[in-house]
């Protein structure tokens, strides 16, 4: 997987997207308007405040919810109802997958829907389930293992489906501390081997650094893009010693004062710096 | 709230009205709109003769005899009597149910062996249907009120008694020996600690006997000819009169909704104060 | 476990019982008003009457028109249940029309039904089927919308629509409350099976001890009455083994869920 994928073809553009919700209330506006587009193969990280509608977004460009203006276009075709080509992680783990499958047949379900034969079928389940780490607990029912297993055996589902792109929301929010750095690990080496391109949504500043080539920083809700920063940081990444890196800091510290002056943010159109 | 400017790219309209289905208003105009829709099929498969009309009397008809039922002249008396009389046996068999019910429950509740000795007795006598016993009770109080009471307790009674037991051993025990080591009585602690847990269980399984008492009631009075609409029903439907026993139907419909919604009431305004937290003992 | 805690839960079990029996023995030794059931008797007219053909001429019909009514009310519940369910506004629609329908005690609509097909099986059958549907349909319904918003999501996102997501996540995930109505279904089918026959019928359980009572033959009546009570036993049972292994997956989940709280 190169370095700079700058020079790739662009899989996934988000143009003026715009979110209100109609309540009985009246429209409440979470997004106002997202533009930026994503490159095959780019890892590219969501940082912004609570409530910043980082959610909405990726529901609108998985084709879960229609933005009420703009358009996500995905490999050349706009994005009305979820995309064949694209995966989603999920955040609450323990609901996403099936408590009356095994893993196993977690993994495989999507892919019999998708009428893969049958030795395809198999071959992808036990990679994926080998690329995670899960390749000795395949009868296992889901809620007989650990919050991070369970994570994993989402992230392997969405690997063997094999999409184009990859969302995840917050997807180690709900997980311990040490778990998560596993995990963080384990998205950067799946990533390096399979060439996905990954959307990665966190209110995590340190996570979000650490883990994409790009940071898009979000303001609060009705939410624009505030910054979008090019992670200028070696390739192979380590949890302990990226982090203490000077230039990690440096970049972290950028990203930590944008999300405290986003927090109060009441501008009106987006302003779009990419900071080398 | 801002204010929306033009957006550069209106791929999709902005739909900023809920659709119809969503709105608060939808919900009793379309529940509406289903009962009409059932009345008006009703009224057509008889007046076409889908069905038989003698044995399926249009809705327009029936209506007018419920009306004739409950207020005129020629059924009146006999429709009060008989629906005293089901009463009669709803709350006399209910109130003995409920008395029973909780004093075993607490009996049973309380004392872990009890409970131990008890479990199979009542899991064997509990699922007893109480038409079963229907001739029995007619064998022993002969076709009176007395014998609908008697099914009536059976049926009601093993309700509230679960309810009971359920709450009971839902004491808290923490709660429990925080008030004996404030030095707090038998007496005091089962209304402090014991009684709060149990209200709520038992105010599910009064709903629920509340609604089983009527259907038991009625069904004994059909099927022994006890005294009580079901009493009449029966009559009325040897005698072939289809509008009357429709009628009737309908108005038994009318008061098994009257008697859940007031004790729906009941158990709202018992608990009022008290959090959600109630567990309906699906038996 | 230990033959010792078998042992004690089988104590547990037989004391109580054993002492009523034994005290009903004792009390009955003398009677000799016929009304009065004494234990030995029941037990005897029990395989004296009941078995042999009039457990062919009588039991088998009453079980037949349970299972037709019983099944048929699953069938139907469960498809009106997942369509209605499914809908919003079939659900608003509805709402209201089936809660006074559910309101309506079922041997209410007896009479009714006598009147509209007659004296003869489907009558009976129907009857059951009528008093069976509510819960299950009810319970199918809550358990359609209430499957996980989450769940619903993923199954949307991995292209999961139309029958597929009816076979493979709408229905597993409604499947404890679509048990859960039927569970609530039994008792009701075997009383609505016993009111029917002890109504107006020509064969059946219900029928049998009523005839009993007419002659005054209380001892196989009340035998009668235990086979009534056994029905039920064995109904329930055999749905817990269904239950149990249907719903497997449920259980365990429950249970980790609950040790973990």
């Amino acid at each position: 997987m190169s370095a700079d994928a700058t020079t790739n073809e662009v899989l996934l553009s988000v143009r003026g997207v715009q979110k209100i919700y109609s309540t009985p209330t009246g429209g409440v506006e979470a997004v106002r308007n997202l533009t930026f587009d994503l490159r095959k193969g780019e890892f590219a990280c969501l940082v912004g405040p609570s409530g910043s509608g980082k959610t909405t977004l990726l529901k609108c460009i998985s084709g879960l919810l229609a933005p009420t203006s703009g358009e996500v276009v995905l490999d050349g075709k706009v994005v009305d109802g979820p995309p064949r080509n694209m995966a989603l992680v999920f955040q609450e783990y323990g609901r996403s997958l099936y408590p009356w499958l095994r893993v196993a047949d977690n993994v495989e379900m999507p892919l019999k829907v998708a009428r893969v034969p049958k030795e395809e079928r198999k071959r992808r389940v036990e990679e994926a389930l080998e690329a995670v780490g899960l390749a000795h607990v395949p009868t296992s029912y889901p809620w007989q293992l650990s919050g991070g297993m369970q994570q994993r055996v989402a992230i392997a589902r969405a690997i063997a489906y094999q999409p184009e792109v990859l969302l995840m929301d917050e997807p180690f929010a709900a997980v311990d501390a040490q778990t998560r750095a596993d995990l963080e690990d384990l998205v950067r080496s799946v990533w390096a081997k399979l060439g996905l391109t990954i959307l990665f949504v966190t209110h995590d500043i340190d996570e979000s650094v650490y883990l994409g080539e790009r940071v898009i920083v979000l303001s609060s809700s009705p939410t624009v893009i505030l910054e979008d920063l090019k992670v200028d940081l070696p390739e192979t990444r380590d949890q302990l010693e990226t982090r203490s890196d000077a230039r990690f800091v440096e970049l972290r510290h950028h990203v930590y004062e944008q999300i405290q002056k986003a927090k109060t943010y009441t501008g009106d159109t987006e302003a779009v710096r990419t900071v080398a | 709230m801002a204010t929306i400017t033009a957006p550069a790219d209106a791929a999709t309209r902005p739909q900023t009205r809920t659709p119809f289905s969503q709105s608060k208003l939808s919900t009793p105009v379309l529940g509406a709109l289903g009962i009409v829709g059932f009345i008006l099929v009703w009224e057509l498969a008889s007046r076409f003769s889908l069905v038989n009309p003698t044995y399926l009397p249009p809705f327009t008809e029936v209506f007018a005899t419920v009306i004739e039922v409950v207020a005129g002249e020629q059924y009146r008396a006999q429709f009060w009597t008989a629906l005293g009389n089901t009463m009669l046996g709803w709350s006399v068999g209910l109130v003995i149910a409920l008395v029973a019910g909780v004093v075993c429950g607490v009996i049973i509740g309380s004392n872990r062996w009890v409970r131990e000795f008890t479990h199979s007795t009542i899991e064997f006598l509990r699922p007893i249907p109480s038409v079963g016993l229907i001739p029995i009770a007619v064998v022993i109080f002969g076709v009176r009120p007395a014998a609908t009471i008697a099914i009536v307790v059976w049926a009601c009674f093993w309700v509230i008694l679960i309810h009971v037991v359920y709450g009971v051993t839902d004491v808290d025990p923490v709660a429990d020996s925080t008030a004996r080591s404030y030095g707090l009585g038998y007496l005091a602690r089962a209304r402090y600690v014991v009684w709060p847990t149990v209200l709520p269980y038992l105010m599910t399984g009064v709903r629920l006997s509340g609604t089983i008492a009527l259907v038991v009631a009625v069904t004994i009075e059909i099927v022994v000819q006890a005294p009580g609409i079901g009493q009449m029903i029966a009559q009325y439907q040897s005698a072939g009169n289809a509008p009357v026993v429709y009628a009737l139907a309908l108005l038994a419909g009318v008061l098994g909704l009257v008697i859940n919604l007031a004790l729906r009431r009941l158990e709202e305004a018992v608990l009022g104060w008290h959090p959600s937290v109630r567990a309906e003992v699906i038996s | 476990m230990t033959t010792r805690s078998i042992g004690m839960r089988l104590v547990y079990a037989l004391a109580l019982p054993v002492l009523i029996i034994a005290v009903w023995w004792v009390a009955t030794l003398n009677e000799t008003n016929p009304f009065v059931p004494k234990p030995g008797q029941i037990v005897s007219d029990f395989f004296g009457s009941w078995f042999g053909p009039l457990l062919v001429q009588q039991v088998l019909p009453s079980l037949y028109r349970l299972g037709v009514g019983l099944i048929s009310a699953i069938v139907v519940g469960v498809v009106l249940g997942v369509v209605v369910g499914s809908s919003r506004v079939a659900r608003k629609l509805t709402g209201p029309l089936f809660e006074f329908i559910r309101a309506v005690p079922p041997p209410v609509l007896l009479p009714v039904l006598l009147l509209v097909i007659g004296i003869d099986d489907r009558s009976k059958i129907f009857l059951i089927f009528l008093g069976c549907l509510w819960p299950i349909l009810l319970n199918t319904i809550d358990g359609v919308r209430g499957v996980d918003q989450v769940l619903a999501d993923t199954t949307r996102t991995y292209g999961v629509t139309g029958w597929q997501k009816l076979r493979r996540f709408v229905l597993p995930a409604s499947l404890p409350r679509i048990m859960t109505g039927i569970r609530l279904a039994l008792p009701i089918a075997i009383i609505l099976m016993v009111v029917s026959e002890m109504y107006a019928a020509i064969d059946g359980l219900g029928y049998q001890i009523m005839l009993f009572k007419q002659i005054f033959q209380i001892g196989p009546m009340w035998a009668g009455i235990v086979i009534i009570g056994l029905i039920g036993i064995v109904l329930a049972w055999i749905f817990r083994v269904i239950e149990r292994r249907v719903l497997a997956w449920y259980f365990g989940q429950r249970e980790v869920e609950t040790s973990e709280r």
